[in-house]
């Protein structure tokens, strides 16, 4: 079951070696977003495009907001 | 959004999933750091001056008027023990009774800025409506600093191309 975390728990994670993942529209995501993030927009994830993602690492997902 | 993309990826195989559920709206707005098109462009927060005077809800207004004046300022911003912004004190508040505390003349909720408003582009806003600056702080509330409009520097004007053939 995913945790929710907040923003000190981001960088604690982050910090160990966790994957940061973006869900948000491309355009959005090259706007700006989190150091290290990666962008696999929610409309777009499936097995194929998370390939290069480690499954045995922390992976934290996150959007714009509380959405 | 990111709820639904926490439980694809969990079942997609990813054995420990999180969920950032305040998104990059909460780490921008805190001045974290930042990658992407728009990341190298200055935001309010770094340009905020951080020495703008505070005090508590229960200071004497005299006390608090002798040493914003001494530290060259005409405002004093009233926060709680974690710098949360409760309200401010403009030059009519700091001219009250020196007798009187701070809660009793204080302006409530002063507006605030994020860290990351673009600082042009708020120095732009400020300008059309006439504001000389504005509070900045982080999502918590807790004060970051004072950001002026003047504190921009204003961006020289495009040059025209030259026409074909110049002068």
């Amino acid at each position: 079951m995913p945790t929710d975390i907040q923003r000190d728990e981001v960088r604690r994670l982050s910090a160990a070696g966790a994957q940061l993942v973006e869900v948000l529209p491309a355009a959005e995501y090259e706007e700006e977003h989190l150091p290290g993030a990666v962008n696999v927009p929610l409309k777009h994830l499936s097995a194929e495009t998370t390939a290069p993602l480690r499954r045995d690492r922390p992976t934290i997902v996150y959007c714009h907001d509380f959405q | 959004m990111s709820a639904r993309a926490a439980w694809r990826l969990e079942s997609l195989g990813f054995g420990e999933v999180y969920r950032y559920t305040a998104g990059k709206a909460d780490w921008f707005a805190n001045g974290l750091p930042r990658e992407g098109r728009r990341a190298t462009l200055p935001r309010v927060g770094e340009l905020a001056r951080r020495d703008i005077p505070t005090c508590g809800l229960q200071d004497r207004i005299g006390a608090v008027r002798e040493r914003v004046r001494a530290a060259g300022w005409d405002v004093c911003i009233v926060v709680n023990d974690r710098r949360v912004v409760l309200g401010r004190l403009r030059q009519g508040a700091l001219a009250a009774d020196p007798g009187s505390i701070a809660e009793a003349v204080m302006e409530e909720g002063p507006t605030t800025y994020r860290p990351d408003a673009v600082a042009e582009e708020t120095a732009r806003y400020l300008t059309e409506r006439n504001v000389a600056g504005v509070l900045v702080t982080t999502s918590d509330g807790e004060l970051v600093g004072l950001f002026r409009r003047d504190d921009v520097e204003p961006r020289p004007p495009r040059a025209e191309p030259a026409g074909e053939g110049g002068a």
